[in-house]
């Protein structure tokens, strides 16, 4: 064994424990993007839904694979009477859960609002 | 080995109620939907609900009792002011103008609105019946006329269905039973029922009073039907079956807000 193989598994060795005992990015990004969603969720139980909105709005760019983030977001968007930003929401959530049946049951309501609403534009 | 077991299946609960956790990881929040109005009536003040073209039904004055609840609603929600007007007499006015290219005159000459007599009694149980009538609504110099009469309102007039059906068929029900222990159970049965009840369609045309011209028309449908021994006045079912799509004529003059319940996720 030579030196130079010796060092560079050291090196990989070394490597690979820093990036085990690191949490990964995308974690942390899930961490940071759950600490918005759950801030969100009390300040529009406290009805300031725009606060929410800004809240939620910033946990799906912190990370855009987070389906609750997406279905907090279509409610608020919603309360808010913006159907058509609140549809996209709901669809996104849905696509990224596609078995979460508390989404597809608000998602459901919402249709029933929004068809109503479509129904009167004559879309 | 055992201990082992112990601790991999003690591992393997606590993963489990995590997931659990996780899943169930929500909050229920109610929530108002605000709808928007369909027509910007901002340049009207007043509203007058002109009367409908309806059938005649021994027991229910559709023409009136629509007006009538028509004008209490928009007076109780102050949208606008609603005119105490006679209602027009649509159906003389209609008869009068059918042909004819001129305009008919003013309501203020007109022969007051007598229900004909039998064998000629009006019918009206479908959209085919009222198509005579479609001329009336389109004929922008008399409702012209009518808007100066009153000062330019928004105008609301239409047609009324309100017909009795009957319907027979298989029909889900709940019939409840008790097992050998004597626990209740629900279990839904198929049962072949002769049904009647009535069927309410009514046209609203929302015509600007300023020139004439019909601003938007909307036609819904409700029916209600009752099991065929059950005997209910078609003047409550009438009022039931009112009382579904009001929120929806209201709501195309003024916004609405819908209640609701909604699930936020963690």
């Amino acid at each position: 064994m030579t030196l130079g193989t010796m060092s560079s598994r050291h090196l990989a060795l070394a490597l690979f424990l820093a990036l085990a005992s690191a949490p990964p990015a995308w974690a942390e990004q899930r961490g940071q993007a759950k600490e918005q969603v759950e801030f969100g969720i009390q300040v529009a139980q406290r009805g300031l839904w725009k606060e929410a909105i800004y809240r939620w709005e910033r946990a799906a760019q912190l990370d855009p694979t987070y389906a609750a983030a997406f279905n907090n977001l279509a409610v608020a968007y919603e309360h808010e009477g913006q159907l058509t930003k609140a549809r996209a929401a709901y669809e996104k959530a849905i696509a990224l859960e596609p078995n979460n049946a508390l989404v597809r049951q608000n998602y459901d309501l919402f249709k029933e609002i929004n068809d109503r609403a479509a129904q009167k534009d004559g879309r | 080995m055992t201990a082992r077991l112990r601790k991999t299946g003690a591992s393997l609960s606590l993963v489990l109620i995590a997931a659990m956790a996780a899943c169930t990881s929500y909050t229920e929040i109610p929530i108002e939907t605000p709808i928007q109005p369909k027509l910007d009536v901002s340049a009207f003040q007043r509203v007058f609900i002109a009367g409908f073209i309806a059938g005649e039904n021994e027991d229910v004055d559709a023409n009136m009792e629509t007006v009538r609840l028509l004008r209490s609603q928009l007076r109780n929600k102050g949208i606008m002011r609603v005119i105490d007007a006679d209602t027009l007499p649509l159906l003389e006015v209609a008869k009068q103008n059918s042909g004819e290219v001129t305009a008919p005159p003013p309501p203020d000459q007109q022969a007051v609105s007598q229900p004909p007599q039998d064998p000629n009694k009006l019918v009206i149980n479908d959209e085919k019946d009222l198509e005579q009538f479609q001329h009336l609504f389109a004929n922008v110099a008399y409702w012209k006329r009518i808007g100066e009469e009153y000062q330019q309102p928004l105008i609301v007039t239409g047609a009324i269905v309100f017909a009795p059906q009957q319907r027979s068929g298989f029909v889900q029900r709940e019939q409840e039973s008790y097992d050998p222990f004597g626990r209740r159970q629900v279990v839904p049965v198929r049962t072949y029922m002769e049904r009647k009840g009535f069927v309410l369609r009514p046209t609203f045309i929302f015509i600007d009073g300023r020139t004439g011209e019909t601003l938007h028309t909307e036609t819904f449908r409700e029916e209600i039907l009752y099991n065929a021994n059950q005997q209910t006045p078609a003047l409550s079912s009438y009022f039931e079956l009112m009382d579904r799509l009001l929120p929806a004529f209201l709501n195309t003059l003024t916004a609405q807000k819908i209640k609701g319940t909604r699930t936020l996720l963690k």
